[in-house]
């Protein structure tokens, strides 16, 4: 009788899993809608932002501005964005992989990493390489102005030429189903492309254009980190959202097989107690 | 040759890293330039500008608009600006309380102005921040 008691336990504690994994889709599924919601209004303003570049781009040829500047690459950071937390499918560890063959490829440089989320933080915690920052726990309240540390700590690296490139590593949100993990270079910034046609119109410049330039571009970093940090979020929830649908389905489905499992083992109790009485009435 | 018509309005967008505040379509802007403040009629010259804080103001319909602005850019068309601010809030979404808070803080630190402790340009751009918030939603009184 101990193995259905057994069993009865297993498929008591398999449901309340269940239940935890189902509260957390849902969790995540409506904190998706908001990040969503938020890359899209963000981008009116990244998009405005790149017209106006490109505008200055076509205007001005001198390119003197320390965040365009390229230098030869000895030094290399890569900026890691990564989840807080797991349970998340493979999110974390396709970003850590992804990590691990980027530094086995630039083996030659002198990399160094700025985490952003826990789980990268605590990946390269342990291993030999230079973390030079951590910024954790802000996507839980995820906001430009958490953007604007970030910026500001790699473009002062880049200036003071404390390194000669960044390089941001983020899953990108490509749909619910899709995260794909991307490479991008932040600094320098590649040339933007000068505006054809209709914006070529003669300003009036407030200030030289030089100015503005050189005001405007550390603002566009923090938009492309502020997108990155975004696009990792929603990525995040997806990822969390598809891993614990399944983990709801498999505990189902673990629940019907043991449940299946539990009837038979009953049942055959039954027959056994009854072939006792039965033959045990039919010796006497 | 017919002289060409000037535009009657202006399409004016403000956005913002986090959303997108106006989209309107206007008759005048006031905008808070680097150098002053810049009123703005339709079919005004192309401009560029970068912005401070301070109070912007749009006619639409024959009433006043008041924002309050951070930092950003302005472009100018004949029927069109652009403006990309930092933070743009419209004046009766202003936090006064917190605003004035802020002022006396800023106050403060810029009464220790001998103490090399203090970021003297900081606390001035966030008194001027501060101002133009409280302005602003003064505006929205009167």
């Amino acid at each position: 009788m101990a193995a259905l008691l057994d069993i009865r336990h297993r498929i008591r504690s398999v449901k309340s899993t269940q239940q935890i994994t189902r509260a957390m889709k849902m969790v995540a599924a409506a904190r998706l809608r908001r990040a969503q919601d938020r890359i899209f209004s963000a981008r009116p303003y990244a998009n405005q932002m790149l017209t106006l570049l490109a505008s200055l781009a076509a205007r001005t040829t001198d390119r003197s501005n320390p965040l365009l500047a390229e230098r030869p690459i000895e030094r290399q950071l890569l900026v890691l964005v990564t989840a807080d937390r797991g349970l998340c499918g493979a999110f974390n560890t396709n970003l850590i992989r992804a990590a691990q063959s980027y530094l086995e490829e630039h083996r030659d440089k002198e990399v160094s990493i700025i985490a952003v989320g826990r789980k990268g933080r605590d990946y390269f915690h342990r291993r030999p390489i230079k973390l030079i920052a951590e910024h954790i726990n802000i996507f839980g309240r995820l906001e430009f102005t958490q953007a604007q540390p970030i910026a500001e700590q790699i473009i002062n690296l880049y200036t003071q030429e404390k390194v000669d490139a960044v390089d941001f590593l983020y899953n990108e949100f490509k749909s619910i189903l899709t995260q794909r993990v991307r490479v991008e270079r932040y600094l320098p910034i590649k040339p933007i492309e000068p505006a054809r046609g209709e914006s070529l119109i003669d300003y009036i410049y407030e200030q030289p254009a030089q100015e503005i330039l050189s005001v405007l571009l550390p603002r566009y970093v923090e938009i492309e980190v502020y997108r990155a940090l975004l696009e990792s979020q929603a990525a995040e929830l997806a990822a969390r959202m598809t891993a614990m649908d399944a983990a709801t389905n498999n505990a189902a489905e673990m629940i019907d097989s043991l449940t299946l499992h539990m009837n038979r083992v009953r049942q055959a109790a039954i027959t056994r107690e009854i072939i006792e009485v039965v033959s045990g009435a039919a010796a006497t | 040759m017919a002289e060409p018509t000037l535009p009657t309005e202006i399409h004016l967008d403000i956005v913002t890293p986090d959303r997108l505040v106006a989209h309107d379509s206007v008759t005048s802007v006031t905008i808070p330039g680097k150098d002053g403040y810049l009123g703005i009629l339709p079919g005004h010259a192309p401009l560029l500008t970068e912005l401070v804080a301070g109070e912007l103001v749009y006619t639409r319909e024959g009433t006043k608009q008041f924002l309050a602005v951070n930092w950003g850019f302005a472009e100018v068309l004949p029927d069109r600006v652009i403006v990309l601010a930092q933070s743009a809030e419209r004046a009766e979404e202003i936090d006064v309380g917190r605003a004035e808070k802020a002022k006396v803080r800023a106050e403060e630190r810029l009464k220790r102005f001998t103490d090399p402790q203090v970021d003297m340009e900081r606390a001035r751009e966030a008194l001027r921040r501060a101002m133009a918030r409280l302005e602003t939603a003064q505006a929205l009184k009167k």
